[in-house]
């Protein structure tokens, strides 16, 4: 056989196997983190780590209510104020904004979204914390917490929706328009609900980049272990409990930061699993029309 | 109560979205302005060669972190750039519609997701403790090309989708074979679009913390080897804040972070418009 047939069919293995790398990674990632975490889980129980509302590793008291409710908490702060502000900024710069106005604001997005989380938490250290201590509390909290998440998904939510909304045939709002609609009519009862596909995608993307954060808000949140009475009440979600304690986490303490992670790994595979639901309605959808 | 005329609603439904771009814009600019501000006065050529010194002062610069950050990115890359292109190339060129390709598909997209400290507990115990590679670059730049793969798959993939069909059918015309179709006609054409999914994932990685955190140590240490701790810059601004009182430092390295993500992102829209007109405009 000639050799430069030799080498087509061995190049199509060798690129065979480097695409089921990720999915390979993707397996040991899954089962890596159950097998640490089943010691824990088998000692703790699940429920009494799920609902359990002490987390002393040094005792061995190794319940996760305030982490999963700080969690919570903080997400849903930082969705309430993101989504009114990047889907306004969506629809500012695919519908409405002057040409000049698109060319400054759509690199200051790209720039949001590539500053490193770390640098978010420092600017909210230095001036989103001493802000909130003015008004009351030891100023770690979640609000801080809450206002520097905000910021962080606030560009993905901007991105996506722009795109989707910007992937609104041209007909639509001619159609509207020439129903006699305002401008506003036609995008907000037109335009809009035909894009929710991909706002709704977006937000719950922007979900996923919360409950994930670490860094940012092991800097401004104060990671006290109580479960958060008022915004101003320091909180200790799940994604940065793991990032503060792996280092030096022996035994099952360990096994417990696995069984965190395996309760975020879950969170964010029903998320992402609706994510890309969402997006694929969306797409058939427009295939039909 | 009176409705409101549908010209009073939009004018004020607009004026609510400009408010949001103002907010957006102010963001950007409060965070920006303020760590340049008070980082840029820092910021010496002493400050970028001299090594950290530690302490609680954290007193020094950082050019061992540099090196360091520069040493990770390297290796990251040599090991993610050929997986994620190889992958890619499967998934565009050769992949049958069949559960296997769509299983693929779908293990890429849910690794998109997966929070970066989820990688690093991961990396953690695979890396660092059973395979004792233990703290170090080399189980880091593992790590951090686990986290980076799924985004340079789908860079690269879409770079290669947006090659004109005509270009395979010629090259096959000729009597290419189809990996001959694919290393000499379509990763050329493509070459632009991955090189911009590259920078994207060098510019992701000079951001990432948390799952370098949890598998590199941190020490200040120059590096000499695969095998020795490192702290990125990241870390490093990290590690200033939590174990140190030297917020000017932290700053100021804020300010080279944020100045090299600035340029990466010039670099990426550069690319990719020339990347557009290249398959747009018929060349």
């Amino acid at each position: 056989m000639k050799k430069r047939y030799l080498i087509d069919r061995s190049s199509r293995s060798v690129i065979f196997i480097l695409a089921l790398a990720s999915f390979a990674i993707l397996v040991a990632i899954a089962v890596f983190t159950l097998k640490e975490a089943l010691p824990a889980l088998q000692k703790i129980g699940l429920l009494d780590f799920l609902l359990g509302r002490e987390w002393r590793p040094s005792s061995g008291q190794f319940g996760i209510l305030p982490m999963i409710l700080g969690t919570v908490m903080v997400t849903t702060g930082a969705i309430i104020f993101a989504v009114p502000l990047g889907v306004g900024c969506a629809i500012l710069l695919a519908e409405v904004a002057p040409q000049r106005v698109r060319l400054l604001l759509r690199p200051a997005v790209q720039v949001l979204v590539g500053i490193p989380s770390v640098v978010y938490g420092l600017v909210g250290l230095v001036l989103i914390v001493p802000l909130v201590r003015e008004i009351g509390g030891p100023g770690l909290s979640l609000a801080a917490g809450v206002i520097v998440l905000t910021a962080m998904i606030l560009p993905t939510i901007i991105s996506i929706s722009e795109d989707s909304i910007r992937a609104v045939p041209r007909s639509y709002r001619e159609g509207a328009l020439a129903l006699g609609a305002t401008d506003w009519q036609s995008m907000w009862r037109v335009v809009l609900p035909a894009a929710r596909s991909g706002i709704a995608a977006s937000i719950v993307l922007a979900i996923g980049r919360a409950v994930g954060e670490a860094m940012a808000l092991v800097m401004v949140i104060g990671m006290a272990t109580a479960i958060p009475l008022s915004p101003l009440d320091p909180a200790r979600p799940l994604a940065p409990s793991i990032a503060l304690e792996t280092s030096y986490a022996t035994g099952l303490h360990r096994s417990a930061l696995f069984a965190i992670a395996v309760v975020l790994f879950v969170l964010i595979i029903i998320i992402n699993s609706l994510a890309i639901m969402i997006m694929r309605r969306g797409a058939n959808a427009k295939n039909v029309r | 109560m009176p409705r409101m005329s549908a010209n009073s609603t939009q004018k004020l439904a607009l004026a609510c979205i400009w408010g949001t771009g103002v907010v957006t814009f102010l963001i950007l600019l409060v965070i920006i302005g303020y760590v340049l501000v008070q980082g840029v006065s820092d910021i010496s050529w002493s400050f970028l060669t001299t090594a950290p010194r530690g302490g609680l002062s954290g007193e020094g610069g950082i050019s061992t972190v540099i090196v360091c950050t520069l040493y990770l990115l390297g290796l990251t890359m040599a090991i993610v750039v050929p997986l994620g292109v190889g992958a890619a190339i499967y998934l565009s060129e050769y992949a049958p519609d069949n559960r296997l390709t769509h299983l693929i598909r779908y293990g890429t997209e849910v690794l998109a997701g997966v929070p970066s400290i989820v990688f690093g507990l991961f990396g953690f115990a695979l890396f660092v403790t059973a395979l004792h590679l233990r703290f170090s670059i080399l189980s880091g730049a593992l790590t951090l090309a686990c986290l980076l793969l799924p985004t340079l798959i789908r860079a690269s993939e879409e770079a290669l989708r947006a090659v004109p069909r005509s270009h395979r059918e010629a090259a096959l015309a000729l009597g290419a074979t189809k990996w001959q179709t694919v290393w000499r006609v379509l990763l050329p054409a493509a070459l632009p679009g991955i090189a911009t999914g590259v920078i994207l994932c060098i510019g992701r990685g000079v951001g990432e913390t948390a799952c370098l955190f949890v598998t590199m140590g941190g020490t200040s240490a120059l590096p000499t080897s695969l095998f020795s701790g490192g702290r990125t810059l990241s870390m490093h601004l990290l590690h200033l804040v939590l174990d140190t009182n030297a917020f000017e430092k932290a700053l100021a390295t804020g300010v080279v972070l944020i100045i090299t993500i600035v340029a990466i992102n010039a670099m990426t829209n550069w690319l990719s418009q020339r990347f557009r007109a290249r398959m747009t405009g018929g060349a």
